[in-house]
C-alpha cells in the first residue's frame, strides 16, 4: 500500500454518534462510569490514532467526568497517545535486558533509517518512534512491538524486514 | 518432576479450549470448591499450603485471603488477578496467560469463591495484546459452560468476570495504584492501612494476586495443602516460574521446584553462558532486586534462601550481567526505568530517581566526581525503604545499593578515566 492510498483519520471531526454510544455503553457496563475512561480512550485512538483536545473534551462528559480530569489519566499512560502519531507505532523496547542485548545498536540504526529520534514521527507520518517499558519478551531480547505486533531476537537486518513487512512476528 | 502450572503448555501451540482443559482434569478443583467446600475450608487449605505471593513481595496468600470481612449481603466485593507484568526482565506470568488462559480462570473462580467476591477482574497491561485476545475467547467459552455468571454449577455461587486491558504504566503492579486505575484515576499508590482486602476497589472489600499465585490455587484445592508442600525443595511449597534472560544459551521461562539452586536453572535449563561470555552477577527476581555476585550460584532460589544471601526472590526472572557489559551502564538503564515510571507522587521518588539517573548517565559520560559516588550512596538511604510513599523508590535502590558494593571498582574507574571504558 503506498501513503497516498491511506485515507486519514479527520481529528477535526465529532466523533461518530455509534462510537459515543459504544463510549456510553463501555460506562454503563461499569460500577462507575469513569471507570471505563481508559477503555474509552483506547477506542478513540482506535479510530483516529491519537486522542485530540476536541476528542477529549467529547468523551469526558460521557463518563461524568471533566475534561482536566480526563486528560490527567490520559497523560499518565504511555499507551495513551496525546499529540498526533504516524500510521506505525513502533515501540522499541529500552528495559534492562534488551540493553543487555545491544538495543542501543538498534536504536541508532533505526535513527539513521528512519532520520528522527524516539519520540518523533517520520516526515511521511509513516512511523513513530517511542522509547517503550519492558515489553516481557526478554527472552527474546532485543524487542519490539509495531503495530500491536510483537518481534524479538533483532539485529539490523530483521529490523529492517519488519519495517519493510517481510518478517514474521514472535519468533 | 511435577510442572502443573504449566502442564497443558505447549511451545509454540494454540492453548487448550474449554473442552480440551476440562479432557486435561480442569475445572475439576472448581467443582470441587463449589459444591464440596465452603469459601472457608478454601481459605484454610491455601493457608494450609503455605503458599506465598509470587509477584514479588511473598505474602502469605491464605493470611492476605484471612483479613477479608465476613461479606454483607448487597454488598460488591472484588477478586483481582495482577497480570501487569512490567517489571523489567519479567516474563513469567505472559508464559501462563497466552498458554493456559482457562487454568487463570479457573484460579480466579476459585479464588473469588474463596474470599466471597462478587467480580472477578483480569487487570493485563496494555502491551499484551495477545494475552488479553486469548483470555476473551476463553471467558466466553467459560460463560457458555455455565462456569461464570449466575449460580455456576447449581451452586447458588455467581461471578461476573471482566478484563480490564491497561495502557501501559508500571506503578499499575502496585496494588493499590491497580485499584486506583481500576477506577479510572492516575494511578497513583494508597495509603495503607486501611488495606484492599478491608477497603479496596471503590472501597469495597478487594483481594489482589499476581498471575501465577493464582494459578497455583486450583491445584492445591484438587490435590491438597501436602501435596502442594512437597513439591519444593526447602521450606518453601509448591513449584515456580524461573526465568533467565540475558547472554545464557537459552533463555526462557521454567516451572521447577520452588527452591532450585540458581546454578542448576542458569546451567542445566538455561544452558550456560553463552560462549565467549562469563556471568559477572545477576539480579535473580527482576529489576528491583539486588545484585547476587557469581560466587552467589548455589543459593536456592526460595524466599529465606535469597534473603540470606542479600538479595530477594521478587519475581524469579533472573537478569544476568556478563562480562563484557558494563556494570554501571547496566544500573543507570535500570535507575533510568525507575524514574521514568516513577508516578510523581511523593517527592523523594519523583526529584531523587532522576538525581540519581543523571549522576550514573554523568558517570557514563565520564563527567563524574568522587563526591558523585557518595551522592549515590546517600541517595541510597534518603529513597530506601520508610522514606517513600511506596516500594517503587526503595526497590529502585536495591540494584543501586548492591551495585556500589559489588563494582565499587567499576564506579571509580569511571570517575578516574574520564570515560567508560566498556564503549
Amino acid at each position: 500500500m503506498s501513503t497516498a492510498d491511506i485515507i486519514e483519520p479527520r481529528t477535526d471531526e465529532p466523533l461518530s454518534e455509534q462510537l459515543r454510544d459504544e463510549i456510553r455503553a463501555l460506562g454503563e457496563h461499569e460500577a462507575h462510569p469513569r471507570a471505563a475512561c481508559i477503555a474509552a480512550l483506547q477506542r478513540v485512538q482506535e479510530e483516529y490514532r491519537w486522542v485530540s483536545d476536541a476528542h477529549l473534551r467529547e468523551v469526558a462528559p460521557l463518563l461524568g467526568m471533566s475534561p482536566a480530569d480526563l486528560d490527567g489519566v490520559a497523560t499518565y499512560f504511555n499507551l495513551i497517545f496525546r499529540r498526533p502519531v504516524g500510521r506505525r507505532v513502533l515501540l522499541l523496547c529500552d528495559s534492562v535486558t534488551c540493553w543487555l542485548m545491544q538495543r542501543e545498536r538498534l536504536e541508532a540504526h533505526l535513527r539513521h533509517r528512519l532520520g528522527i529520534v524516539p519520540g518523533q514521527t517520520t516526515p511521511d507520518g509513516d512511523i513513530t518512534l517511542l522509547p517503550t517499558v519492558c515489553l516481557g519478551h526478554c527472552d527474546h531480547a532485543p524487542a519490539m512491538m509495531l503495530d500491536n505486533e510483537l518481534y524479538g531476537d533483532l539485529d539490523e537486518q530483521r529490523m529492517d524486514a519488519i519495517i519493510d513487512g517481510t518478517a514474521k512476528a514472535m519468533p | 518432576m511435577q510442572r502443573p502450572l504449566t502442564a497443558n503448555i505447549r511451545p509454540n501451540a494454540p492453548p487448550p479450549d474449554c473442552a480440551a482443559y476440562e479432557r486435561a482434569g480442569g475445572y475439576q478443583a472448581m467443582r470441587r470448591a463449589l459444591l464440596q467446600m465452603t469459601p472457608a475450608d478454601v481459605v484454610g487449605e491455601v493457608t494450609k499450603s503455605g503458599l506465598r505471593g509470587r509477584g514479588g513481595a511473598g505474602f502469605g496468600t491464605g493470611q492476605k485471603w484471612s483479613f477479608v470481612p465476613k461479606r454483607k449481603p448487597g454488598r460488591r466485593s472484588y477478586l483481582i488477578a495482577n497480570a501487569d507484568e512490567m517489571e523489567p526482565g519479567t516474563f513469567k506470568d505472559r508464559l501462563l496467560l497466552e498458554g493456559d488462559p482457562h487454568q487463570m480462570i479457573e484460579a480466579v473462580i476459585v479464588s473469588a469463591y474463596a474470599v466471597g467476591a462478587t467480580d472477578g477482574y483480569i487487570f493485563v497491561r496494555g502491551e499484551y495484546k495477545l494475552a488479553i485476545a486469548r483470555l476473551t475467547q476463553a471467558i466466553g467459552e467459560a460463560h457458555a459452560a455455565g462456569y461464570l455468571g449466575e449460580d455456576i454449577l447449581g451452586s447458588g455461587y455467581s461471578l461476573n468476570l471482566h478484563i480490564h486491558a491497561s495502557a501501559g504504566r508500571y506503578i499499575c503492579g502496585e496494588e493499590t495504584a491497580l485499584l486506583t486505575a481500576l477506577e479510572g484515576r492516575r494511578a497513583q499508590p494508597r495509603n495503607k492501612p486501611p488495606f484492599p482486602q478491608v477497603s479496596g476497589l471503590w472501597g469495597a472489600p478487594s483481594v489482589v494476586n499476581n498471575v501465577e499465585t493464582l494459578c497455583n490455587i486450583p491445584h492445591i484445592i484438587a490435590n491438597g495443602a501436602d501435596w502442594f508442600k512437597s513439591l519444593g525443595r526447602g521450606a518453601d511449597g509448591g513449584t515456580k516460574l524461573y526465568g533467565i534472560s540475558g547472554r545464557v544459551k537459552r533463555p526462557g521461562t521454567w516451572e521447577l521446584p520452588i527452591g532450585t539452586p540458581m546454578r542448576e536453572i542458569l546451567e542445566e535449563h538455561a544452558g550456560g553462558m553463552q560462549d565467549g561470555y562469563q556471568l559477572r552477577a545477576l539480579l535473580p527476581g527482576g529489576a528491583s532486586t539486588a545484585f547476587l555476585g557469581a560466587d552467589q550460584l548455589d543459593t536456592a532460589m526460595d524466599y529465606g534462601s535469597v534473603e540470606k544471601a542479600g538479595s530477594r526472590l521478587g519475581t524469579g526472572s533472573a537478569i544476568v550481567l556478563d562480562d563484557r557489559s558494563c556494570p554501571v551502564g547496566m544500573i543507570c538503564n535500570l535507575e533510568h526505568f525507575f524514574a521514568q515510571e516513577s508516578c510523581g507522587w511523593c517527592t523523594p521518588c519523583r526529584d531523587g530517581l532522576p538525581w540519581v539517573e543523571r549522576m550514573l548517565r554523568a558517570l557514563e559520560d565520564g563527567d563524574g566526581e568522587d563526591e558523585d559516588l557518595h551522592q549515590l550512596q546517600r541517595h541510597v538511604g534518603l529513597l530506601g525503604p520508610g522514606r517513600t510513599f511506596c516500594a517503587h523508590a526503595p526497590g529502585a535502590m536495591a540494584p543501586l545499593e548492591s551495585g556500589l558494593r559489588h563494582f565499587r571498582d567499576e564506579f571509580e574507574r569511571h570517575v578516574r578515566e574520564r570515560h567508560c571504558s566498556w564503549r
